[in-house]
């Protein structure tokens, strides 16, 4: 990353009169937009800027520059699996036969649908249930259709008095969100001081209204939650359905399925676990997986091999839950996962998921001597510290006190990105570490060298941490301006 | 080991060693023993990259590429090759949500970028960053139009909408307990304008999401819509094919408080449905009711303008359950798509794509009236380069037509022998002419002769 902030909007290079784009020249006379009606047209001329292509492009570059990616650093960055984003799989995604229109009609688009099923399938395996739907395009629109399976069970059950789903106090704040957006009212289970839900806290929750309950396993402490088998049996015998939130299934890969651990439903998330590009926050895939019985829930369109002709055709089942998105999900995005687990294949899938949990286990305790370990034990793919401890970061009560945020932001200097800070809500000083399998103990043993260097600095030159970063693009940022002072567009400036 | 994983069997054992188990596999030592899977995934071997490639490229090849003359909310527009190759940049592509901003102004630059397009597209004052496509950007406006009026939980939505737009906002509504009410089109194919105001005069309705250009094509025109929903305190929200933006009225201009849509015509390829991105603008008042990531500018600690996320207190990951929306995407990919896009075209260029997709769809919808066997459905409504066309002929000709490789539309549903045909800068008169004449050899010669 180039430290020279660069900081113009393409607004500031316009120059009236340069054009950067060429098209053909119009054969077709004789028409022309001012033979509608001009009420119907546009009345204000567009913001648009006019640049020549090589000013966009040195623009973008330069602003590429001022970016941090899992190709340019270490991305410890708990609960997003920021593992590498193989090439192979961007090329594949990008082909030229896989750019057709989504209502070209089923026979003609045999390849696109040979790719949706056998992805379809090999996430079945890997989940232990019987069908997915790729077409959720995001993990949390995988938990909103997942919801929506769940409330369409009960619906068709004639149960409609199953109105809320419980969600622990650990858990992903997409997970009570999307039962929100599906109309559910959402019940939260306490933890234990071991970070696993209270099992003795659940049974009084349970009963007629309970449509489900939502879980990741490991959870976002990292902790495997070993009840699993009795919370699951307990939340069926009330007669509510398991959702598994996938986020955290890289761990679990060939080694222990949400299926076989007793849930019902679950999402995926392909940008986590099964390696396709971040993009900056989105596009993602997320994948909704069902037990037996419940496919005919699973929205529409759905994809399906006619046996006896061979060929893959589009059907919309009248007991679907409906339709979560214009036409089969995000089909790139899907050719990428498609790509990468024909890559690894069935010896290195659960390799994948070891070295992660390897990774993380080797980082907390190489760092325990310096971070607050809230919970001992085992970890899988990403653990939590509780910040600095206090020899290091000060007293709790002093203005100079050394904080998460602080260490974060030195991070920065140092080359690395920082953990995710905050989450779970738990601990006041969460800092959440998940460093992937495709990270080198060369890189874990630079990470955890400069963790160490930072706490001595917490401890010799609090100001240092305070006002960090101090090698980045910029400094710190006024957070409370932005929402104070907002302003969302150039013309706001 | 595998070419993903660096460690060496050596790394392996020092780092067991440190966390004081023997084994890859006692790392896993508290899960109980019946939950683990005991056998190999059935899954197939590992491939080479050579052979990963030769497969997908085999699959990929059984799919039909064809001069496209099909719309229906996704368009085949022409894509400069700068746009791609900005966006394969991997310290774009491969960086996350920008929560860190010090090593992150890249990505919030250019969200901030697109949010002032899309916001001076839709003629409104701001832009979030985080839908999935139009369809459920669409669902976001209706879910923002309930939150906004607390009481009412009554939305209307046009007819005219495409049937795949409408199938997800009646499936949010189904869940979220949303009563939506679907209102019929006219004779001319419009939005049934005396049924609306019928339905807003009740007084219980939170809001209006109509479609432009419709389901047909069809130009409509909301004259007075606005000003009836904000006398009935009901919101207007108005989804608009985006790339059409440029030329047509603007939401704004139209007076709506929510604009939404599919972003694909700006620059996005059709990609088999996937993945696009849905605009979702609206004004400052309704700010704190929008869904999704908001990149705001601030200042650094230097007094240097810079970039942040921002009011995230509506935001899932604060506010849990009663967040304005479970969006956490922020559609940072697209939106670098989209604003390199229109970086290149400017006013000019988006200006001369709508020219061109104009003027090659009124010469198709002419050309095909004058095979004699197509008529038009509804005669005389603008459109801007998309129309519905009924097929009078007896010949299979639209499967004809697939077999020598031309998209010929997309059957309208619900409307017998009924396509809905777009044209872009990608159909000139010379393919235009060449479907003309497949058009006119096929209905001169029975299916049987012409193998």
């Amino acid at each position: 990353m180039n430290n020279v902030y660069y900081g113009k909007l393409v607004f500031e290079l316009s120059k009236p009169g340069r054009v950067g784009y060429s098209l053909p020249q119009c054969e077709v006379e004789g028409y022309a937009l001012t033979d509608l009606p001009e009420g119907l047209r546009r009345q204000s001329a567009t913001i648009l800027p006019e640049c020549d292509e090589l000013t966009v492009v040195r623009h973008y570059t330069n602003m590429s520059n001022n970016n941090f990616g899992v190709d340019t650093g270490f991305y410890p960055l708990g609960s997003c699996t920021m593992k590498y984003n193989p090439k192979i799989n961007e090329e594949m995604a990008a082909l030229q036969d896989f750019n057709i229109h989504p209502a070209v009609p089923a026979e003609y688009a045999q390849g696109a649908l040979r790719v949706y099923d056998e992805v379809q399938a090999m996430l079945s395996e890997i989940a232990g249930l019987s069908r997915f739907t790729l077409n959720p395009y995001a993990g949390a629109h995988g938990e909103l259709t997942g919801l929506m399976v769940i409330s369409t069970y009960h619906r068709q059950r004639g149960d409609v008095a199953r109105t809320k789903i419980i969600v622990p106090d650990s858990a992903h704040g997409t997970n009570p969100a999307s039962a929100a957006v599906a109309g559910f009212q959402i019940v939260q289970v306490k933890s234990t001081a071991d970070g696993t839900v209270d099992v003795e806290d659940l049974k009084p929750l349970l009963g007629p209204d309970i449509a489900g309950m939502m879980m990741t396993n490991p959870n976002t402490l990292g902790i495997f939650e070993t009840k699993i088998p009795e919370i699951a049996r307990l939340v069926h015998e009330c007669g509510g359905l398991m959702y598994y939130d996938g986020a955290n299934l890289n761990p679990m890969l060939g080694v222990c399925r949400p299926g076989d651990m007793g849930f019902d439903v679950m999402h995926i998330n392909l940008h986590k676990t099964f390696s396709t590009p971040h993009g900056g926050g989105g596009p993602g895939s997320g994948p909704v997986g069902v037990r037996e019985g419940l496919e005919h829930c699973l929205p529409n369109p759905q994809v399906v091999k006619n046996e006896e002709t061979g060929l893959y055709e589009l059907v919309a089942d009248e007991q679907s839950l409906g339709s979560v998105s214009g036409y089969l999900g995000n089909f790139a995005i899907i050719i990428r996962a498609f790509a990468y687990l024909l890559s690894l294949g069935k010896e290195n899938i659960p390799l994948a998921g070891k070295l992660s949990v390897l990774n993380a286990n080797y980082i907390k305790e190489c760092l325990r001597s310096h971070y607050k370990l809230p919970i001992d034990g085992l970890c899988k793919h990403e653990f939590v510290f509780d910040g600095l401890k206090d020899e290091y970061a000060g007293d709790h009560h002093d203005a100079d006190h050394v904080t998460t945020l602080d260490v974060a932001k030195r991070l920065l200097d140092y080359g690395f990105h920082a953990p995710t800070i905050y989450f779970p809500l738990l601990f006041h000083e969460a800092m959440m570490i998940e460093p992937t399998e495709t990270e080198s103990k060369d890189t874990l043993d630079a990470f955890i060298e400069v963790m160490k260097t930072i706490a001595e600095e917490a401890k010799a030159d609090k100001q240092l941490l305070k006002t960090a970063p101090h090698s980045t693009p910029i400094r710190r940022l006024d957070d409370v301006k932005a929402v104070k002072e907002p302003k969302f567009t150039f013309k706001a400036l | 080991m595998y070419k993903y994983f660096p460690h060496t069997a050596e790394d392996v054992q020092q780092m067991l060693d440190v966390i004081g188990v023997k084994s890859l596999d006692d790392l896993y030592a508290e899960i109980p023993e019946e939950l683990k899977l005991h056998r190999e995934l059935n899954l197939p071997s590992a491939k080479s990259e050579l052979e990963v490639r030769q497969i997908i490229e085999g699959v990929a090849y059984d799919n039909q590429n064809f001069a496209c003359f099909a719309g229906c909310g996704v368009y085949d527009h022409y894509t400069p090759s700068v746009v791609p190759f900005l966006a394969g940049r991997s310290e774009f592509s491969t960086s996350y949500t920008p929560y860190q901003a010090e090593i992150s102004q890249g990505t919030l630059q250019y969200i901030f970028e697109y949010q002032t397009m899309m916001a001076d597209l839709t003629g409104l004052d701001i832009s979030n960053a985080s839908m999935y496509d139009g369809t459920t950007a669409t669902a976001e406006a209706m879910l923002m139009c309930v939150a906004a009026a607390k009481k009412r939980n009554r939305v209307l939505i046009s007819g005219t909408f495409l049937p795949n737009v409408l199938r997800v906002v009646e499936t949010y509504a189904k869940f979220h307990g949303v009563d939506l009410v679907v209102v019929p089109a006219d004779a001319n194919g419009h939005m049934d304008k005396a049924v609306a105001q019928q339905l807003i005069e009740a007084d219980d309705v939170a809001g209006l999401i109509v479609a432009q250009p419709n389901r047909y094509g069809l130009i409509e025109d909301f004259s007075g819509l606005a000003d009836l929903c904000h006398a009935h305190k009901a919101l207007f929200a108005i989804n608009t094919v985006a790339s059409a933006l440029a030329v047509l009225r603007t939401p704004g201009e139209w007076g709506a408080d929510i604009a939404c849509g599919d972003g694909q015509s700006l620059g996005i390829p059709m990609g088999y449905g996937g993945p696009y991105i849905g605009y979702l603008c609206t004004t400052n008042a309704l700010v704190r009711k929008m869904p999704g990531r908001l990149v705001g500018a601030t200042t650094d600690a230097n007094g240097q303008r810079a970039f942040v996320l921002t009011m995230q207190a509506r935001e899932q990951h604060i506010r849990r359950e009663k967040a304005t929306s479970n969006i956490c995407t922020a559609q940072g990919f697209m939106c670098l798509y989209v604003a390199s896009y229109l970086s290149l075209m400017g006013p000019k260029g988006v200006q001369e794509v709508n020219e061109q997709s104009y003027a090659h769809a009124h010469y198709l919808r002419d050309r095909l009236l004058e095979t004699g066997v197509f008529e038009e459905v509804f005669p005389g409504q603008p459109f801007l380069n998309e129309f519905t066309v009924r097929y009078t002929g007896t010949e299979d000709l639209r499967g004809q037509l697939l077999d020598s490789r031309f998209l010929f539309g997309v059957p309208t549903e619900g409307m017998e022998n009924c396509l809905t045909l777009a044209c872009t800068e990608k159909t000139p008169k010379a393919l235009v002419d060449y479907l003309i004449e497949h058009i006119n050899y096929f209905l001169e010669s029975p299916e049987e002769e012409n193998v």
